[in-house]
C-alpha cells in the first residue's frame, strides 16, 4: 500500500498538483484521514507479527475456498447489482409505463432490510422446512431427494439476497446521473441515427459511468464486509475466515493478514475505477433541466418495463418485508414491551448523529481533494474510504485498541502526576461508537458527494474564486446550495447504513444501551426469527421514510418544474 | 434554513456529552459483561437488583469480542463480571491475565468441582448437554450408541450438524481429542462429515428441523434448542420437535458431551464485593431453576428441581473432562476440523 507521505504527484496534469509544502486544505485532508484510517492501520499493524505456521495450515485446506468463493461472490453481485440498477434506473428516468412514478420511490426501498434479516426470512419462507417446499411435498407425495428445488442456503442464495440489498445503491446514483443529463447529447445521437438502444449503450451508460461504477464499488465493499450473510448460509468468504482464524485458532495475526488480502481486493476495486476513468471528465454542461419528454412504452415493452422493475421490488422489498411483518403480528404481543420504545430512540438518534458527522467529514475530504486535487489528498481521500470494505468487528477492535490505550495512558498520567484516576474517557462511550460509525460509513457519503461535486463544472469554482470567495466560501456558498440533494442523499444513505450496523454497535457500546439492530441480532441469532421480526421490522419502518426522502431528493429538479405532476 | 447547522451541533454535543457520562455513581452497582443474551439473562438480573439493592448494568455480546474489549481496557475496564456461555471463553479469559479468582464458602458447596475453575478464577453455573437427537420413526434407539459410532457406515447421507464455526462443535471435537487422541478424533471427523446428510448450515435447530423433514435421520443439537422449539407458540416448529427423541451417548464409557455457561470476577472490578455477591445469586436454587424452566439449561447445582421437559429427556451420565482442556485443545480442534473438510 502506498503511503500518504511517500506519494509525490508526478502523474497528473496541471500546474495546482506540483509538489510543494502543504496547505490547510491538503494537512486537514490529510490529517482527517489519518484519524480515519486509525483503526484499519491498527489491525494492519499485527500482520508484521509471526504468525507461525498457521498459514501453511490455512493453504493447504481452506484459503483456496475463500478465495474462490470471496470472488465468485463479488462477480455475482456485482452483475447483479450492476443489471437490477442499471435498467430500474433507465426505465423510470426516461420512460413511461404502468406504476413509474411509484417505481420511482419503491425501488430504493430494499435498502432498508438488513442482509442477514433478509437472509432469514428467505431461509423461513424457501427452505426444505418452509412453507413452499412443504408444499410441494404435500401435492406430489414426494420426499427429500425426490425433486430439485434451488438451495436458497449456497453460495447462489449469498449472491442473491446481497444483489437485492445492495442492487438500490447502483440504482440511486445511476438514477441521479441519468436525470442530470443534459438531453442534448442523446439528441445529437439520435440526429445522428442513433437507435434508442444505441444512443443509451453508446451515449447515456458511458456519461453515468462514474456514477454506476460508484454504485457498483458500494455494493461491493458491502458485500466483502458482509458477515452475517455468508455465515448462516454456510458459504466459508474471507470474512468469516478472519473470525475462525482469529477465534477458533487464536491467531490473530494470521487473522490481520486475512484482512490485509481482504484490503487487497478493495485496492484492486479501487484501482479499476481509477483506470476506467483514467483522464476522462464527466462535467455537466446543461442544468439537465431542459429533457424532452418520456418515451412512453406501448404494448410489450410497456409491461416488460413494468416486470423489470416490479420484480426487484417484490424479492427484495414486498416479500421479505410481508414475511416479517406475518410473523410481528404474531410475536409482538410478547416482544414489544416499553424498553421496546427506548431502543427505537436510540437507534435513530445515533444513526442521525453519525448521518451529520459524517456527511461534514466526507464534504470536507471531497471538497479538499476538489481545490487540491494532488496525489496526496487524492490518496488520503481514497484510504480514509476504505473502512466500508472492512467487516464492522474489525474495524470495532481497530477502535477498541488505540482508544483504550490512550484511555489507560491519560489515567496513567494523571495518577502519577496528580493522583487522580480518569478511568476511560473513549473506551465504552457513544463517541466511540460515531467514530466506528465514521470510519465505516465515509466510503457511502464521500461516493455520493463526490459524484456530485464532479457534476459541477470547474468554471463556477474558479468564476467563484475569481469574484474574491476563499475555497471554504466556495463550498458554503456555491457547492453545498446546488448538491444540497446531493447531501441530503448522503446524509440519509448514511443514516440507513447505521441504523442496520450490528457488529460495532454490538462490541462498542456503553452499558445498558440497546439498538434495534442488537435486539433483532441477539433473537435472531438464537434462531427465534419470529420473536426477532417486530425489531427487525422496526428497522425497516425507520429506513423507510429515509429511503423515500432520498428519491424525493433525487427526483427533486423534474417535480419543481412541473409543479402540476 | 441556516440556522439548521447550528441546532445539530448542539444535539451533538449533547450527544456526544452523553457519552461521556459513565454509569451514575449510585452506593452499590455491578457491571457485568454478558455473552447471554438480554432476553436470557436479564429477568435474572432484576430479580437480583429487588433482592439486594444492587444495580445491574448490562453489556450483552459475543463472547470473544466482549473478552477482546475487556483485554484492551485493561486495568481501567468497568466491568466487574464477565458471563459466558461456553467453557472455552472462561478459559480463554483465565490465559489472558483478565479474571481473578475469588474465595466463596457459598459456591464452592453450591457448584460441584467438575464445573469451576480449581483455582476459583470461574464459576459454572449451568449445563449445556449437546446429545445425540433422532428421528423417532426412521431411528430405533438401539442403533445408537457414541459420538463414535456415528461414523459407521449405516448412518451415510443421514446425520445433520451445524458448522464447524461454531463453538459447541469445536468443544465438542476437543472433547474428543481428550478422549480417544488427535489422530482417532481426526479419523473421526472425515468419517463423520463422510457421513453428512447435507454440507452443514443454519443453526441447532435448523438440523433438528432437517431431521423432522426428513432431510436427515440424525442430529447432533444443544437440547435448549429442542426444548425451546417444543415451547413455541408457531405450531409447526412444535410438532417438528416432537418427531424427535433424544439419545445420550458414550454412556457406557465417558458420558455425553456438556459444556457449561459460567462467570467469573474481573481483575479490575471495582465493585468486587457485588461482584461476588452476584454471582452467588446466580448459583443459588431460585436462580439454578429459573435457568431450568426458561432455558432448558441443566443446573449445576444437585438437588434442584429439574423443569417437566428436562425430566422427560431422563437423566444421564455427563462427561467429566475437565472443561479447561477443552479451552487448551480449542486450537487443535478447529484444524482437524479444518482437515477433515468439515466446513
Amino acid at each position: 500500500m502506498t503511503s500518504p507521505s511517500t506519494g509525490i504527484s508526478t502523474a497528473t496534469a496541471g500546474p495546482r498538483s506540483r509538489w510543494r509544502l502543504p496547505d490547510a486544505w491538503t494537512a486537514g485532508v490529510v490529517i482527517t484521514a489519518a484519524l480515519l484510517a486509525l483503526p484499519v492501520l491498527t489491525v494492519f499493524s499485527f500482520v508484521f507479527y509471526p504468525a507461525g505456521e498457521v498459514w501453511t495450515h490455512l493453504v493447504e485446506t481452506v484459503l483456496a475456498d475463500y478465495v474462490r468463493n470471496s470472488l465468485a461472490l463479488m462477480v455475482g453481485v456485482g452483475v447483479g447489482t450492476l443489471l437490477m440498477g442499471v435498467t430500474c434506473a433507465w426505465l423510470t428516468s426516461v420512460c413511461d409505463f404502468p406504476g413509474r412514478r411509484l417505481f420511482e420511490w419503491a425501488l430504493l426501498l430494499p435498502m432498508a432490510i438488513p442482509a442477514y434479516i433478509i437472509a432469514f426470512t428467505y431461509t423461513g419462507m424457501l427452505g426444505f422446512e418452509g412453507p413452499v417446499q412443504s408444499q410441494i411435498r404435500e401435492w406430489t407425495g414426494w420426499g427429500y431427494g425426490d425433486y430439485w428445488f434451488p438451495e436458497i442456503r449456497s453460495l447462489g442464495g449469498a449472491i442473491a439476497m446481497l444483489s437485492l440489498v445492495l442492487y438500490p445503491y447502483v440504482y440511486l446514483l445511476a438514477r441521479a446521473a441519468f436525470l442530470d443529463q443534459s438531453v442534448a447529447p442523446l439528441e445529437v445521437g439520435r440526429t445522428l441515427g442513433a437507435g434508442r438502444w444505441r444512443s443509451f449503450f453508446t451515449i447515456a451508460l458511458p456519461l453515468a459511468r462514474p456514477a454506476v461504477i460508484a454504485g457498483v464499488s458500494l455494493a461491493l465493499m458491502e458485500t466483502l464486509a458482509d458477515y452475517g450473510t455468508v455465515q448462516y448460509f454456510g458459504v466459508s468468504t474471507f470474512t468469516t475466515g478472519i473470525f475462525r482464524t482469529w477465534f477458533g485458532l487464536g491467531d490473530g495475526a494470521a487473522a490481520a493478514q486475512l484482512s490485509a488480502v481482504l484490503m487487497s481486493f478493495v485496492l484492486v476495486l479501487i484501482l479499476i475505477e481509477l483506470w476506467s476513468r483514467r483522464r476522462a471528465r464527466f462535467h455537466q454542461t446543461g442544468t439537465g433541466s431542459q429533457r424532452s419528454s418520456r418515451v412512453v412504452l406501448v404494448g410489450v415493452h410497456r409491461w416488460s418495463a413494468f416486470l423489470a422493475c416490479f420484480l426487484p421490488l417484490m424479492l427484495g422489498f414486498l416479500l421479505p418485508a410481508g414475511q416479517l411483518a406475518v410473523w410481528a403480528v404474531a410475536a409482538a404481543p410478547g416482544m414489544v414491551d416499553s424498553g421496546f420504545l427506548a431502543l427505537a430512540l436510540n437507534s435513530v438518534t445515533l444513526a442521525g448523529v453519525a448521518a451529520l458527522i459524517v456527511l461534514v467529514l466526507a464534504l470536507f475530504m471531497a471538497y479538499g481533494k476538489r481545490v487540491r486535487g494532488a496525489f496526496m489528498t487524492s490518496a488520503a481521500v481514497r484510504i480514509a474510504g476504505m473502512g466500508y470494505a472492512v467487516p464492522g468487528t474489525v474495524i470495532a477492535v481497530g477502535v477498541m485498541l488505540p482508544f483504550a490505550r490512550i484511555d489507560n495512558a491519560v489515567d496513567s498520567w494523571m495518577r502519577d502526576g496528580f493522583g487522580i484516576s480518569t478511568g476511560l474517557l473513549l473506551s465504552g462511550t457513544v463517541f466511540a461508537l460515531l467514530f466506528a460509525y465514521s470510519v465505516r460509513f465515509l466510503a457511502v457519503a464521500l461516493n455520493s458527494v463526490e459524484s456530485g461535486l464532479a457534476r459541477i463544472r470547474p468554471n463556477m469554482d474558479h468564476a467563484a474564486r475569481s469574484l474574491g470567495l476563499s475555497p471554504g466560501a466556495v463550498l458554503r456558498r456555491v457547492h453545498v446550495p446546488l448538491m444540497s440533494r446531493t447531501l441530503l442523499t448522503a446524509g440519509l444513505l448514511v443514516f440507513v447504513d447505521v441504523l442496520k450496523e450490528l457488529p460495532a454497535t454490538l462490541i462498542l457500546r456503553p452499558f445498558n444501551f440497546n439498538t434495534l439492530a442488537v435486539r433483532a441480532y441477539e433473537l435472531a441469532s438464537d434462531e427465534r426469527l419470529a420473536d426477532s421480526s417486530p425489531a427487525a421490522l422496526s428497522i425497516v419502518l425507520a429506513g423507510i421514510v429515509p429511503v423515500i426522502l432520498v428519491s424525493r431528493a433525487v427526483t427533486g429538479p423534474r417535480r419543481s418544474r412541473a409543479p402540476a405532476a | 434554513m441556516h440556522r439548521k447547522p447550528k441546532f445539530f451541533l448542539i444535539t451533538l454535543l449533547a450527544a456526544t456529552a452523553a457519552g461521556f457520562s459513565v454509569p451514575a455513581l449510585s452506593e452499590s452497582e455491578v457491571n457485568l459483561y454478558s455473552a447471554r443474551q438480554e432476553a436470557l439473562i436479564k429477568p435474572l438480573l432484576e430479580k437480583f437488583t429487588e433482592e439486594t439493592g444492587i444495580r445491574v448494568n448490562l453489556v450483552t455480546g459475543k463472547a470473544d469480542a466482549l473478552l477482546k474489549r475487556l483485554e484492551s481496557e485493561g486495568r481501567n475496564s468497568p466491568a466487574d463480571v464477565l458471563l459466558t456461555v461456553d467453557a472455552g471463553r472462561l478459559h480463554r479469559a483465565k490465559a489472558l491475565g483478565v479474571i481473578q479468582a475469588i474465595d466463596s464458602p457459598v459456591l464452592e458447596a453450591a457448584i460441584p468441582a467438575s464445573y469451576r475453575d480449581p483455582e476459583g478464577d470461574w464459576w459454572g453455573l449451568s449445563l449445556r448437554a449437546r446429545p445425540i437427537m433422532y428421528a423417532r420413526d426412521r431411528v430405533n434407539p438401539d442403533e445408537l450408541e457414541s459420538y463414535e459410532a456415528l461414523v459407521q457406515d449405516k448412518w451415510r447421507g443421514r446425520i445433520c450438524i451445524r458448522s464447524s464455526d461454531n463453538i459447541y462443535n469445536q468443544s465438542l471435537v476437543a472433547s474428543m481429542i481428550a478422549s480417544d487422541g488427535a489422530a482417532a478424533a481426526e479419523q473421526w471427523a472425515r468419517g463423520l462429515v463422510a457421513n453428512f446428510a447435507r454440507p452443514p448450515r443454519g443453526g441447532d435447530r435448523d438440523q433438528i428441523k432437517a431431521v423432522a423433514s426428513g432431510q436427515c435421520d440424525i442430529a447432533i443439537a444443544n437440547t435448549y434448542y429442542l426444548g425451546h422449539m417444543l415451547a413455541s407458540t408457531d405450531e409447526a416448529e412444535q410438532s417438528a420437535a416432537e418427531k424427535l427423541a433424544i439419545f445420550w451417548p458414550n454412556q457406557d464409557g465417558r458420558g455425553t458431551h456438556v459444556n457449561v455457561s459460567g462467570a467469573a470476577v474481573t481483575r479490575s472490578a471495582r465493585n468486587r464485593e457485588e461482584a461476588v455477591r452476584l454471582i452467588e445469586f446466580l448459583s443459588t436454587d431460585s436462580a439454578q431453576t429459573w435457568y431450568a424452566q426458561v432455558n432448558y439449561e441443566y443446573p449445576v447445582k444437585s438437588g434442584v428441581a429439574w423443569s417437566p421437559t428436562l425430566t422427560d429427556w431422563g437423566t444421564f451420565k455427563a462427561d467429566q473432562v475437565n472443561l479447561e482442556v477443552l479451552g487448551e485443545l480449542n486450537t487443535e480442534a478447529v484444524r482437524i476440523m479444518d482437515r477433515a473438510g468439515w466446513k
